[in-house]
């Protein structure tokens, strides 16, 4: 069973929030970036960043971090993932840092993404946005910014369409129970 | 050996690039482009094989490979241990074999191993669970060498297919010419061989296909005007039976690329060498460093990302016990 939990005017309506959210969290942030984690994180980012600037007028620096070489599953018999790129083109240390990710869960991707930020440099904070959070955390992570909060059972797969990426439009959907249970 | 993961063979080892594919060989490659940037880090390391154990077994003299081997696993995290021959029990008449039982008894992860034995490697490969890559076995294989080299030359001129490689020297002592003659043609690049004819083989032409044909010539000045790269190789004195050169001098004349060959061959002749270089016999010393037509320096950079990249790839998905 698939449900459509955003339409495209629905995640056009959270990234607009989301964005507001961020710019008043912020406010007065010297050092202001904003992190995509590979893949989803990355066009959100930048849309985040774009957003942000036509409210306050100061567009934040934007980055993007693939986290696959901290996985802690890398060894786990799952295939190992195709390696995305790290780029983070503004000074580390100092800077204030929201990682934006499409979809939150365990909390696994943002404990590895953080390791990552920590081995370029000391940021002055780190903060978290996502698209959409559907619970299940398996670590103490919480998102300060969330566009839309999401109940699932565990084995649900929520996925997240965004016309960077190749969908004919924005969209988020739940898939209930798919076969394979991962 | 099993499975696959995206159209990739899953392997164990990496023991040549004979029968490895082509879209294998462009994954490795694709995935060595991903690491060389780890080592542009300013913390110059990433947790992925932590607690992994790589050891090192040179049974052969080595600087460059034994060093990017061990600063591969060092950048991956991995715990390495480095053994050479000459500090080894091997001085005390150890077998090969029974080397590698007491370091299996140790439970590594993958063993990197230099033999002047053709088909060390593959021997440890079938009689261990361990990985193993090959870094060079006698005259067969060293196919992390071929890999950096085909790297370096991707990176300098965005494809391999349909590039014109000569490879000049003792060819047929050379391991390394030997690997990348199997990965450049599999990549559809056209190869040019040249060396004295006790050195560079005829029948060597038979390892070429229709779309990426291999051409045995004896004149370097030759396969220089074709050539988009050439690979200059070192006379394997430790290897060479006492005829099959005549003296270093003549060699040098006859083979050696100096600055006037290297004119005549044009600006966009890459230069490239495994190393040691031999200055003075093979290549000139300013042919050598020549700021923007050698790419030694960078092959040895590459080098590095190679071998986190097989090292990544090869331990892959191996324990199933972790926590899921």
């Amino acid at each position: 069973m698939t449900r459509q939990i955003l339409d495209a005017g629905g995640v056009e309506r959270a990234l607009s929030r989301m964005a507001h959210e961020l710019v008043e969290a912020m406010h007065g942030v010297e050092h202001l970036c904003l992190v995509g984690i590979h893949t989803g994180g990355v066009p959100l980012a930048r849309r985040l960043a774009d957003r942000m600037g036509r409210i306050s007028g100061a567009c934040p620096s934007v980055g993007e971090i693939d986290i696959t070489l901290y996985r802690d599953d890398l060894y786990t018999g799952l295939e190992k993932p195709v390696l995305g790129e790290t780029r983070l083109p503004f000074r580390v240390t100092g800077a204030t840092i929201v990682l934006v990710d499409d979809v939150l869960f365990t909390g696994r991707t943002v404990r590895a993404a953080m390791d990552e930020l920590m081995d370029f440099g000391r940021p002055a904070r780190i903060a978290l946005a996502a698209l959409v959070d559907r619970g299940h955390r398996e670590l103490p992570i919480a998102a300060g910014v969330v566009g839309r909060t999401v109940e699932t059972d565990k084995t649900d797969r929520v996925t997240v369409r965004l016309t960077e990426t190749g969908a004919e439009e924005d969209s988020v959907f739940m898939e209930r129970n798919p076969g394979s249970g991962q | 050996m099993s499975g696959t993961a995206g159209g990739i063979t899953k392997r164990k080892d990496l023991l040549g690039l004979r029968g490895v594919a082509a879209d294998e060989i462009t994954h490795i490659l694709d995935t060595a482009e991903k690491f060389r940037a780890v080592s542009e880090r300013r913390i110059k390391k990433v947790p992925t094989l932590r607690g992994r154990t790589v050891v090192n077994l040179f049974f052969e003299a080595s600087t460059r490979t034994k060093t990017s081997f061990d600063l591969a696993a060092k950048r991956l995290s991995a715990d390495g241990v480095s053994i050479s021959a000459s500090t080894s029990a091997a001085k005390k008449g150890e077998t090969l074999m029974d080397t590698a039982r007491n370091i299996n008894a140790m439970a590594p992860d993958l063993v990197v191993i230099r033999h002047s034995y053709a088909g060390a490697a593959h021997m440890l490969a079938r009689a261990f669970p361990f990985s193993v890559i090959n870094a060079g076995d006698g005259i067969n294989e060293h196919p992390t060498q071929a890999l950096l080299d085909m790297l370096t030359m991707r990176r300098r001129f965005g494809r391999l297919e349909g590039l014109t490689v000569a490879i000049v020297g003792d060819v047929y002592h050379s391991r390394v010419a030997r690997s990348n003659l199997h990965g450049l043609t599999t990549m559809g690049a056209r190869v040019l061989l040249a060396g004295p004819g006790t050195m560079c083989r005829d029948g060597m032409a038979s390892l070429g296909t229709p779309d990426a044909p291999v051409e045995v010539r004896h004149s370097i000045d030759e396969v220089l005007e074709e050539a988009d790269v050439v690979m200059m190789l070192r006379i394997q004195r430790e290897r060479l039976a006492p005829a099959m050169l005549a003296s270093s001098r003549e060699y040098s004349r006859l083979y050696g690329l100096d600055m006037d060959r290297l004119k005549r061959a044009g600006e966009g002749t890459l230069v490239m060498h495994p190393g040691p270089i031999n200055r003075g016999v093979e290549m000139s010393p300013d042919v050598a460093d020549h700021h923007s037509q050698s790419a030694i320096m960078e092959q040895v950079t590459n080098g590095v990302a190679v071998r986190m990249a097989l090292m990544y790839l090869l331990l892959e998905g191996e324990s199933d016990d972790a926590t899921a």
